[in-house]
């Protein structure tokens, strides 16, 4: 699976506003919303749902990337979205370091698989030091769907 | 009696309807951080680290799926062990279960 088959570009938050950990949970859902990519009415149950898998451990994974999940049946394949903080965020992170780049995905509760691949996907991109430091220097959107689509290029993971 | 730095191994099978998610992968990365064993996790031709969490996610490791677990140190066999029931008993994974069907 491909950055392209899950990410929406039009949700992409190159700079988040929030500056704690329910907020930018809360922005990249509404950011989903806003593009069409989940329903309105279902932004505060997938807000919850991820919450929740928030305490049930942090998707803080570490080196300052976080991967906020939860399965709902709104999405009928797995949906995606890319925020970066500049300043970092506590996230209650494995490492205890602050997060600067955020995946918030919503996968079908049916389809563990594509689960499975979509943290794939992104777990194997972000493994690259290049890519995630110019990810944490993108200014734009563009920037950072040009660098989504450069990955799925291959372009960094040798 | 194997010699204490030997590379021993196991497979095991993934049982639990999910997979090798995240937090499946955060537990297994918390319970090899226990040992002083080197830990490799093999998936058909894919070999990675058994304490990172990036690592393991990168095999997308679905029901089902073959891993082995190696290990090589003083404690490489309390840890192979410790692993392979972790995976073999679904890693408590009920839970998720639930919260797939809830919302």
């Amino acid at each position: 699976m491909k950055f392209a088959d899950f990410i929406c570009n039009e949700a992409i938050r190159p700079k988040l506003n929030a500056d704690e950990k329910s907020a930018v949970i809360r922005e990249l859902v509404e950011a989903l919303a806003e593009s069409g990519e989940v329903n309105r009415s279902d932004t505060d149950a997938i807000f919850s749902a991820i919450m929740k898998r928030e305490e049930l451990g942090s998707t803080g994974i570490g080196r300052g990337v976080a991967v906020p999940h939860t399965k709902h049946a709104s999405v009928k394949k797995p949906v995606g979205t890319v925020g970066v903080s500049a300043d970092g965020i506590d996230f209650n992170s494995l490492d205890g370091g602050h997060v600067q780049l955020f995946f918030l995905l919503i996968s079908p509760p049916d389809r563990p698989g594509d689960h499975l691949r979509a943290l794939e996907n992104i777990s194997r991109q972000l493994q690259d030091d290049m890519f995630c430091k110019f990810l944490k220097q993108s200014k734009t959107a563009k920037d950072i769907s040009q660098l989504l689509e450069e990955a799925d290029n291959n372009q960094f993971v040798s | 009696m194997s010699e204490p730095n030997e590379r021993q191994s196991v497979t095991v099978t993934i049982v639990n309807p999910q997979g090798l998610h995240a937090r499946p992968a955060d537990m297994f990365v918390k319970l090899a951080g226990r040992f002083q064993a080197e830990i490799q996790i093999v998936k058909d031709n894919q070999q990675v680290d058994g304490k990172s969490i990036l690592s393991l996610l990168t095999l997308a490791a679905e029901q089902g799926s073959e891993l082995t677990i190696s290990a090589t140190g003083p404690d490489a066999s309390q840890a192979m062990l410790a692993l392979a029931e972790l995976v073999e008993a679904g890693f408590d994974d009920a839970h998720d279960g639930q919260l797939a069907t809830e919302s």
